[in-house]
């Protein structure tokens, strides 16, 4: 039996004080995440279970129960209090899947800290415009990467300190470092914890638009109260589950429900910190007998890709629920799982301004193969018409998701940024910026983006950073950034590029432009195609107009071209 | 050693590497997180770049790649 039961009754009944209740908490109370994450699980009576369990990519494992947690994440907030940091200062996380990783967040919020996460493989100047917007005050990172902060150092003032998890203690720290070592740390058995409430900042993650600078989507700690519902509703996670979440808690999936969801709910969590091969992951599950396994379409997909023979040599008879997030899961990638697991993936929407997710497909609910499914009780989701922004009153029509404000998990504000923010509401709706269907029974089909935002992987790219990165490449006149379909990753980046005076394409400028991108901000970010051409299309007044070179890429109408510079 | 080996691991630790750590000829390159899968895509364009080769999508797996010897494998098949 599953843990939501009817999805009608539940949506006819529904509250989100059940959770408040499931989790003691009273409005007006003290609400800390990492707390509920931790302490509270060892106070009922679970300390001695194992809350993570990890592995690294030489196949070296470390265990941690609710009580390592909860003295771990003491010893991290004591760290971080006993140098100065202040509550709601940023403390950026910038670190592999490491055991430090998950434990770091909890600390860092048990001290009234804001957590910062951001995906390790960023290059620097990625990191340096999400850290500048943030003013954050210090970062824990590994060794390995603190290279890429030390290149940005200068024009950081604010940045305090620089912590190394695991510092060579043979070579000297420089300026405004210090080593933490959180195996050989104090491990307070009684640590103050901060008093934050439900509307105390908790989450500072960042996203990517079509114009701008990367936004800070600020949460607080009153999103437990969603994170908790949805894995307990829609991940199914129950008390007796080995739990395994792919994504990286550099995204927000890797913290709502990599860290929250799972430990506030006190499930025992793998983490595999190693690079992917379908070997490899089927062994992962076999070896730890995982039974909710939450993964991404683009996960899904290579494995599809590795064929269904190597599942053969293992046995995956332990796995009971998937689930799936980040992009659009195709019928085919549904279908597939049912064929290999005996069980659907079930494809899960929401994003990181949301929190938590919002348009799911249930366990027990009839299944659509690429269907989102229906929204989650408690959310008023629907589709609206891009002009008028009302609902339509008929089925089937293609306009804006539109959801009604208010559920615990929402993003606060973008950080220093509220004007963007309020231009995300229209009469009365959040607008994600998705465009869907619904249909005569209720589920939502997706159909696109509602903007030039690239979805590669499940990650956002913005075509604005990848075309300001480019044009400081010494070769590059001008540049558009579109997306090309992938049937990995949904869709990959490529780049139209005109060269200076002097310059060639040439196979070797065309890796050497990748590269450069790579670097600056992120393998994600690296442009996979690189197309050199003489003009770019723009409009007479000057603008380059993507969308032009977006259908070509799609083999779609170029459509109204009245505008274009050399019509 | 051959000069293919260390031309491909000169080129993996010159792009992907960030700190000084060590690397061999059969140091897992995927599975151990020194290259991920998008940054594939661009030691794939090096190898056909530098060899003159195309090395085909379905053969360009993260098992292929997955260490500096089996890289040299994937790219003598295709060298004439």
């Amino acid at each position: 039996m599953s843990n939501i039961g009817s999805y009608d009754e539940r949506v006819k009944n529904f509250d989100w004080k059940i959770a408040e209740k499931e989790l003691d908490y009273k409005p007006g109370n003290i609400i800390n995440i990492g707390w509920y994450c931790s302490d509270r699980i060892c106070e009922k009576g679970y300390g001695n279970k194992p809350a993570l369990i990890w592995e690294g990519s030489t196949g070296v494992e470390k265990r941690f129960t609710y009580n390592d947690l909860r003295l771990n994440s003491n010893a991290i907030g004591q760290f971080l209090r006993g140098l100065g940091i202040k509550p709601e200062d940023r403390v950026c996380l910038f670190m592999d899947k490491i055991p430090e990783l998950y434990i770091g967040f909890l600390g860092i919020l048990k001290m009234g800290g804001i957590a910062q996460p951001l995906f390790s493989a960023f290059g620097d100047e990625s990191l340096f415009v999400r850290l500048d917007n943030a003013q954050t005050t210090a970062i824990i990172t590994q060794k390995k990467h603190a290279p890429k902060v030390r290149k940005i150092m200068e024009k950081m003032p604010y940045l305090k300190h620089l912590i190394i998890v695991d510092a060579d203690p043979a070579k000297p720290l420089l300026d405004r470092e210090v080593a933490f070592d959180m195996e050989k740390a104090e491990k307070p058995e009684k640590f103050d914890i901060h008093p934050t409430y439900a509307e105390s900042p908790s989450v500072l993650h960042y996203t990517s638009g079509t114009t701008g600078q990367p936004k800070g989507v600020k949460h607080v700690h009153y999103s437990l109260i969603s994170q908790y519902l949805t894995s307990k509703w829609v991940l199914d996670l129950q008390n007796s589950d080995i739990y395994w979440c792919t994504a990286d808690p550099g995204w927000v999936t890797g913290t709502s429900y990599g860290i929250i969801g799972a430990f506030s709910s006190g499930v025992t969590q793998c983490v595999l910190d190693a690079g992917f091969s379908a070997d490899n992951w089927y062994r992962f599950i076999e070896k730890h007998k995982i039974s909710m396994w939450y993964s991404a379409p683009t996960a899904i997909r290579s494995l599809m890709k590795a064929g269904d023979e190597v599942i053969k040599k293992y046995d995956l008879s332990s796995l009971r629920h998937l689930a799936s997030v980040g992009e659009p899961l195709n019928s085919e990638a549904v279908l597939w799982s049912e064929k290999v697991f005996g069980k659907p993936f079930l494809d899960t929407y929401w994003q990181t301004e949301t929190g938590s997710i919002m348009i799911t497909n249930f366990p027990g609910m009839k299944i659509k193969p690429g269907s989102m499914g229906k929204p989650f009780p408690g959310i008023t989701a629907t589709v609206i018409h891009p002009e008028t922004f009302e609902p339509f009153n008929e089925t089937g029509k293609i306009g804006l998701i539109a959801i009604k404000p208010g559920w615990p998990a929402m993003m606060r504000t973008y950080w220093r940024n509220e004007e963007t923010y309020q231009k995300k509401f229209k009469n009365g709706w959040y607008l994600p910026g998705d465009r869907s269907s619904i249909d005569n029974e209720g589920y939502f089909w997706f159909v696109g983006r509602d903007d030039d935002v690239i979805n590669t992987g499940g990650h956002l790219v913005s075509p604005f950073e990848v075309e300001s990165a480019l044009l400081e490449h010494p070769a590059v006149a001008e540049s558009a950034v579109v997306a090309k379909p992938d049937f990995v990753n949904m869709e990959v980046v490529k780049a139209f590029v005109t060269l200076k005076p002097g310059f060639t394409g040439s196979k070797d400028l065309d890796l050497e432009i990748m590269n450069f991108v790579r670097k600056k901000l992120s393998p994600l970010a690296m442009p996979q195609e690189i197309e050199f051409i003489d003009t770019l299309p723009k409009t007479r007044s000057g603008k380059i107009m993507r969308r032009i070179l977006h259908a070509k890429e799609w083999g779609e109408e170029i459509g109204d071209t009245s505008t274009l510079e050399d019509d | 050693m051959d000069e293919m080996q260390e031309i491909i691991k000169t080129y993996v630790i010159k792009e992907y590497v960030e700190d000084d750590t060590e690397l061999t000829y059969d140091s897992p390159l995927i599975s151990g997180g020194i290259v991920d899968s998008f940054s594939m895509v661009s030691l794939k364009r090096f190898l056909e770049n530098k060899y003159n080769i195309a090395i085909p999508d379905d053969k360009a797996t993260p098992e292929a790649f997955d260490s500096v010897n089996k890289i040299c494998a994937l790219v003598r098949e295709y060298v004439k």
